[in-house]
């Protein structure tokens, strides 16, 4: 422990906390801009400048530990008039562009320009002409609003291993730039947007697709219909003051109809027919490994994962489960099961995916295969961002909406859907129907605990039958390569393969840490987002895929048995090596 | 330009020498461009593969230093002079003017890899200025009328005296 003052204050805390945590705990709030909670200080902005009582040297609090009897000063005229011109030169560089840009009023930049009254510019504006680069359809690069926090470059690099995004030149012409100085469209990018998610100000943003559905909403003719991700129910009431992992679920669906949508349906459904397709394959594999099908099978509910994996390790691709995403398979369900029995022209149907994640805008036109229905199966994805900024749009006071439910064949879950929103949720809700598949009976626990919570890697082995079955879940695309190489090893030693089923989510925390999620996000509320999930659960009367009534019946009435011919055909796809750059 | 397979053979030479030793990129990009007088494209992404570094990091060195180019140098490099001199008596102008007639910017050599356009701090013949180098020779008292007439000298086949 270390014990010190911060404005005369007390304080004592473990050895290498820094300044700034040291100082929250006194309630100080120490101004910082380039440091994010989730990330290593770059130390880039000097922002969060403090003195030292004895010292004329000024510390960056949020790199510096505490140290034993250091007097703190946070606060006084000449630390913050020097603040005040670190902030007038990062202005200066910065576009007046407030007014439109898609950060305006939730922009870390303009906070601390309002918090320091920043009423006039004193340095001469010099600024940056660099084009934006949309050609990812995900998000957005705007150059010219960076302020080289250096966030984005190690989100990219060091939590997604992906190097898609960097600096380039030195000193004042730095700029931040896709890996190579091309487009990031053609960069190895897998659009997790976990840079946009990270950056502080408007210089990434996700690919705004509002308009186009405000625009389908008006169109007549148009028979729009929507379906909501897990993670979006427990994150979209931080946009109205709601804590993280608050569960508005049945809010969202009449809300949605509010907006106009003809059919409300819910992504959890699809989840559960993933689950039937997924735990299927992954019996048949148990039983029956073929060097064509081996274990462990590799879930791919996750695009960014998808495309990482045809990128970077497309050695792994006959492990590849051949299931498509929840979302997917309830676009392709929508056009062509739903339509049947509601007698709808499917060329009428226009399905909006509202996800917590940007990848899926991606995902939708990924292969001829997302066109199994004959028409686009999913027509445009919205981000738990956009969605509230639609919601603000349409004016509708969303927390004071009463319930409703969804439209029933697509909309009613089970408590294993609704977890494939947090990491290790696919493999657990798998794990339920497997166990079930396996042995013929009801399981008599639910909960597979060593799935859950936020630790990088989980490891472990449970037993189903009498059979070990070896489990790996990661998050964060950095963390799968260690996965990948203990299988990849155990092949070549001719070993046992360590794990039977690998669960990957490109984003830490799995999709409620999504890249188009509210901004701010931090594990405390990965956590919380993930406790609503699984409070969720807990609440559903029925918590196993298999045993979701609606999904028994969509195959007594259309698919037939799980991994038909016409599950294959709507529901599966396959996989292929991919270039890292497209130039 | 080579495309492709045709850098193996050099890159498998430089990689020999330089594989074990730290800080070895730089070292291969230094021989790279002195060897090519630029570092292309495709050999960095193959440097990239065979060093197992990112391109992202390459590029991040290849942009650091003003040292390396990424595109070929042009037959013929003009240089214009931007020291005070030259500044004050119409530099930016003919800058200009060549960076319109060219079709590039300053640091950049044209599509048909005629001309390589620079600018430079100071020529040292401060009583002539405005003045501009091509390959070496100086044109003195430049006005951005003449700046056609001098380019077109190297673009007709017959090379100019
Ligand atoms: S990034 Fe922030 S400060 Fe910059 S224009 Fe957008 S809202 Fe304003
Ligand atoms: S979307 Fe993901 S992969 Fe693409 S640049 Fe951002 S962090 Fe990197
Ligand atoms: S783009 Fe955003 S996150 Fe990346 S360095 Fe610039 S300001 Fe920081
Ligand atoms: S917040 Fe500490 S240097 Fe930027």
């Amino acid at each position: 422990m270390v014990r010190a003052t911060i404005n005369g204050k007390v304080v004592e805390v473990e050895k290498g906390t820094t300044i700034l945590d040291a100082a929250n705990q006194v309630q100080v709030k120490i101004p910082t801009l380039c440091k994010h909670p989730d990330l290593i200080s770059s130390a880039a902005c000097g922002i969060c400048i403090v003195k030292v009582k004895g010292s004329s040297k000024m510390l960056r609090a949020c790199c510096t530990p505490l140290d034993n009897a250091m007097e703190i000063i946070t606060h006084d005229p000449e630390i913050v008039s020097i603040r005040r011109t670190v902030l007038e030169l990062i202005l200066s560089k910065h576009p007046n562009d407030c007014l439109k840009c898609g950060r305006n009023n939730n922009c870390e930049l303009q906070r601390l320009a309002a918090d320091f009254g920043i009423r006039e510019e004193l340095f001469p504006k010099y600024l940056k002409d660099i084009p934006k680069d949309e050609s990812t359809g995900s998000i957005v690069l705007e150059p010219p609003k960076c302020i080289l926090c250096g966030r984005c470059v190690q989100v990219c690099q060091q939590m997604q291993d992906v190097w898609a995004l960097s600096f380039l030149e030195r000193g004042f012409d730095t700029r931040i730039s896709p890996a190579g100085d091309i487009k990031l469209g053609d960069s190895p990018c897998v659009r997790c947007g976990q840079c946009s998610a990270h950056c502080p100000t408007g210089a990434i943003f996700e690919q705004d697709d509002t308009a186009r559905v405000w625009e389908a909403l008006q169109k007549p003719g148009n028979y729009c219909v929507v379906q909501i991700a897990p993670a979006v129910r427990v994150s979209i009431g931080e946009a109205f003051g709601f804590k993280p992992g608050e569960n508005f679920t049945r809010r969202l669906y009449a809300l949605l109809r509010r907006l106009g949508f003809a059919a409300v349906f819910d992504t959890n459904f699809g989840a559960d027919v993933t689950i039937i397709e997924e735990a299927s394959e992954f019996v048949e594999r148990f039983k029956n490994p073929s060097p064509e099908r081996p274990l462990p099978l590799i879930t791919t509910c996750c695009p960014s994962w998808v495309d990482f994996m045809e990128k970077f390790h497309h050695d792994m691709i006959p492990h590849f489960s051949s299931c498509k995403s929840p979302h997917q398979i309830l676009g392709v369900l929508s056009k062509t099961y739903y339509a049947s029995k509601y007698n709808l022209d499917p060329a009428r149907i226009v399905m909006v995916s509202i996800m917590p994640c940007t990848a899926k805008k991606y995902e939708i036109t990924r292969t001829d295969e997302m066109f199994a229905s004959g028409f686009q199966d999913i027509d445009i994805v919205l981000t738990t961002r956009e969605l509230a900024r639609m919601i603000k749009q349409a004016g509708v006071d969303f927390p004071a909406l009463p319930d409703e439910d969804p439209d029933h064949i697509l909309g009613d879950y089970t408590g294993a859907g609704v977890i494939f929103g947090a990491t290790g949720g696919v493999m657990e809700a798998a794990l339920r129907t497997a166990c079930f598949y396996i042995t013929g009976q009801k399981l008599d626990r639910l909960e597979f605990s060593e799935t859950r919570g936020l630790k990088g890697v989980k490891e472990s082995s449970i037993e189903i039958a009498g059979n070990r079955v070896g489990i790996a879940v990661a998050h964060g695309l950095s963390n799968v390569e260690y996965v990948l190489n203990q299988v990849r090893e155990a092949v070549k030693a001719g070993r046992p393969v360590p794990y039977h089923f690998v669960e990957v989510m490109a984003c830490p925390g799995g999709c409620v840490g999504g890249g188009g999620q509210p901004y701010g996000v931090t594990d405390e509320r990965r956590s919380k987002m993930s406790r609503g999930l699984y409070e969720d659960d807990l609440n559903q009367p029925i918590r196993s895929s298999h045993e979701n009534p609606q999904v028994q019946q969509l195959y007594r009435e259309f698919l037939g048995e799980p991994r038909s011919e016409k599950s294959e055909s709507l529901l599966h796809v396959h996989y292929k090596a991919r270039p890292q750059y497209r130039k | 330009m080579k495309e492709g397979n045709d850098y193996h053979q050099e890159l498998s030479g430089l990689l020999a020498k330089w594989k074990d030793k730290p800080g070895n990129l730089i070292m291969i990009l230094h021989e790279i461009q002195n060897h090519y007088g630029f570092v292309p494209r495709q050999l960095s992404l193959q440097l990239s593969a065979l060093l197992d570094v990112p391109l992202a990091r390459i590029y991040e060195v290849l942009t650091f230093y003003n040292y390396f180019k990424l595109e070929a140098p042009g037959k013929h490099k003009i240089s214009v002079c931007m020291g005070t001199a030259c500044y004050l008596n119409g530099a930016p102008e003919i800058l200009r003017e060549l960076k319109s007639i060219l079709g590039v910017e300053e640091g950049h050599t044209t599509k048909n890899g005629l001309f390589q356009l620079e600018v430079v701090r100071c020529l040292g013949c401060c009583g002539l200025a405005p003045v501009i180098m091509i390959d070496g020779k100086v044109y003195d008292k430049v006005k951005k009328n003449d700046i056609i007439d001098i380019i077109s000298k190297f673009t007709r086949s017959k090379e100019p005296e």
